[in-house]
């Protein structure tokens, strides 16, 4: 049966009105009244859960230059973040900054350039009051309610910077650029970004739904990097963060930070 | 009203292409940075904020500063201004369109600009700013269109915009304090952490933009056949002067926190403009120009004899603006962000692209204010010698 594009279009003008009827018909409830009913989904048995998520870096695990860069470039590699090779479009989730950075108020006039230049990792601080979250126009930064790691939505940005201004540890990169051609090996697995968003470490939310701990915890040396459930009284974190000497970035900000640097590690403990 | 705007002269038209022009380029350069990014300005993750963020943040002072024309006329019945307080809404309105576009040319997203009403988060002041800045772009259009249509037919404004202009009066403070919530309640960032940053945003707010507004009523005169009026140019020039005072005795206020507490992080960011930091004295000479034209215009100002004579007083007002412009729309945005949190001093200066988008948006901006004007103007040159109660 030939048919022109006017019998055509009127076949399928009547189909849609009739389909639509038959749908508003036969549907057991009016989604404008009650909406859609999220689909059934069976919790995934291996996903690592905790009511909040919290990291203790321990420096005096990283031995060497190396150790370090181990899990600066485990992350960076997993979550295709780009490298421009220049400051000014900079990239970066996780990194190394000594420790007159880390802890820019903790420094003394007297204190050996040892001390000063020890590095440090630093990273997201997941805030328990994250500044990022409150000043976002668009809540594309938001803090899970789950297990409070401090989201970013890439699709929702709008790319106005304002919680980069509002973080008071640097921990937030914006593609200045389209970063996907400085992506050395692309992982697949991974979303990469677009330009005009902001990007920062998300604690391994992917790796944590298919019970793996986060990429840097990973390639950190052995106790180096501890994760865990800090509401979790019997949790490792938790434990450490009650019994050890401990300090926060910035603390007195009010923040509240859940990254926890272990000060005296284990020779002098 | 509007085709007042498309009668004029040769020297109207030229003028007209030139801004066409001007603005052409900014969107020129604009298409770049739309296809290459944020990447094409000198900003960084370290200073995010820039040239952009600073004309914005000043240009809203000059929105605000038509509440000092507002306030004069309809609340303290001062009449002499009836028939400038257009000048200062319709300068307003400008000044909004240019707040606007600035927003818009620092997004890194544009095309999702609608997210900030689809998704309205009212805990993020960015959110508010978008309403209020909105909201005082239509009340200046309906009371500057209203009261001026009025004065065409040479009948008082109708009734019912009284309420709006005495609503326009608070809203006009509301817009600059919420900008400058943008930046005052921020932990860690020390420069901006500061009680008195919506005090100082609307003193200097209402120094430059009647400082503006004086030297375009001198101009305005100068071309066409409507004169703003001597008394009512002094008047302004008594209104600046007191603002400017109140202006720099704000920014003492900050420098007696920051240094008399001797709390590092509170004097470092003043240390980097004005005298420069680890070897980084980038802005140190623009803030002396912006700190040397303050206190000279401030002083002209305050002489009787040199505020009276015009020539002098616009030289003063050129002075005070571009110190204004200096402060507010640079040397605060980027003080604020160096040292950054890690107590590293990264730079930035504006690339060229980047100055002649900023150039193209004042184009724009000064387009439609020479359109708003040359329509207020054609009116009162009709209505010369017809006096409108209003």
């Amino acid at each position: 049966m030939s048919m022109d594009r006017r019998q055509f279009l009127k076949i399928a003008g009547i189909s849609s009105l009739l389909g639509l009827g038959a749908t508003a018909a036969s549907a057991t409830h009016n989604i404008w009244v009650k909406g859609i009913n999220p689909p059934e989904v069976e919790p995934n048995p291996v996903t690592l859960k905790a009511e909040h998520w919290a990291m203790v870096v321990d420096m005096s695990k990283f031995k060497t230059e190396e150790d370090i860069q181990k899990s600066v470039s485990a992350c960076h590699t997993t979550h295709n973040v780009p490298d421009f090779g220049n400051i000014k479009d900079e990239i970066k989730w996780i990194w190394k900054a000594k420790y007159e950075n880390a802890f820019p108020d903790q420094e003394n006039p007297y204190m050996e350039e040892k001390i000063k230049e020890m590095p440090f990792i630093v990273l997201c601080n997941h805030c328990e009051n994250p500044p990022c979250v409150r000043v976002c126009p668009t809540k594309a930064t938001f803090k899970r309610k789950q297990d409070g790691i401090v989201m970013m939505d890439m699709h929702r940005c709008i790319g106005c910077r304002f919680c980069m201004a509002a973080c008071p540890y640097g921990a937030r990169s914006f593609n200045f650029r389209e970063p996907r051609p400085f992506i050395k090996n692309e992982n697949k697995e991974y979303p990469t970004r677009t330009r005009g968003v902001v990007e920062k470490c998300t604690f391994c939310t992917e790796r944590l739904a298919v019970g793996k701990l986060p990429a840097c915890v990973e390639a950190a040396p052995k106790g180096g990097l501890i994760f865990g459930d800090l509401a979790d009284k019997h949790s490792e974190v938790r434990k450490i963060v009650e019994t050890r000497y401990t300090i926060r970035r910035k603390a007195e900000l009010g923040t509240g930070p859940s990254v926890y640097y272990l000060i005296g590690g284990n020779e002098h403990a | 009203m509007l085709e007042k705007a498309l009668v004029g002269s040769k020297k109207y038209w030229a003028w007209v292409l030139f801004l066409g022009a001007l603005a052409m380029s900014g969107v020129y350069y604009y298409l770049q940075q739309f296809n290459y990014g944020l990447g094409i300005t000198g900003l960084s993750r370290d200073v995010s904020w820039g040239l952009y963020i600073g004309q914005f943040t000043f240009l809203v002072g000059v929105a605000a500063s038509a509440v000092m024309l507002v306030i004069p006329h309809y609340l303290h019945d001062y009449k002499k201004f009836s028939k400038i307080v257009i000048l200062g809404e319709f300068l307003a309105i400008a000044a909004v369109i240019m707040c606007i576009l600035f927003i818009f040319v620092d997004m890194g997203q544009p095309m999702r600009i609608t997210n900030v009403i689809l998704h309205p988060t009212p805990n993020s002041v960015l959110f508010w700013d978008s309403m209020v800045l909105t909201g005082y772009l239509v009340l200046n259009l309906m009371i500057g269109w209203v009261t001026l249509s009025a004065d065409r037919k040479g009948v008082p404004p109708p009734k019912w915009i009284k309420p709006f202009i005495y609503i326009s009066v608070p809203w006009a403070v509301s817009i600059h304090t919420v900008t400058a919530f943008l930046y005052a309640g921020l932990p860690g960032r020390h420069f901006w952490l500061s009680a008195v940053m919506a005090a100082r945003f609307l003193a200097s707010a209402f120094a430059g933009g009647p400082a503006l507004l004086i030297l375009l009523a001198l101009i305005v005169r100068k071309l066409t056949k409507f004169d703003p009026g001597k008394e009512q140019i002094q008047t302004l020039g008594v209104i600046v002067t007191y603002a400017m005072i109140a202006n720099i005795f704000l920014l003492g206020l900050e420098f007696f926190t920051a240094f008399y507490s001797n709390i590092p992080g509170h004097m470092e960011s003043f240390k980097y403009l004005y005298a420069g930091l680890d070897g980084h004295r980038e802005l140190v000479p623009l803030m002396w120009v912006s700190s040397v034209f303050a206190a000279v215009s401030l002083i002209m100002l305050l002489i009787p004899k040199i505020r009276r004579n015009e020539v002098t007083l616009s030289l003063a007002c050129i002075m005070l603006f571009i110190s204004l412009w200096i402060d507010k729309g640079f040397g605060l945005v980027i003080g604020g962000f160096v040292p950054n949190m890690l107590n590293q001093v990264r730079t930035y200066w504006p690339t060229r692209q980047e100055s002649i988008i900023a150039l193209g948006v004042w184009a724009i901006g000064f387009l439609v204010l020479t359109f708003l004007y040359k329509i207020a103007v054609s009116v009162r040159e009709r209505n010369i010698g017809i006096e409108i109660d209003h």
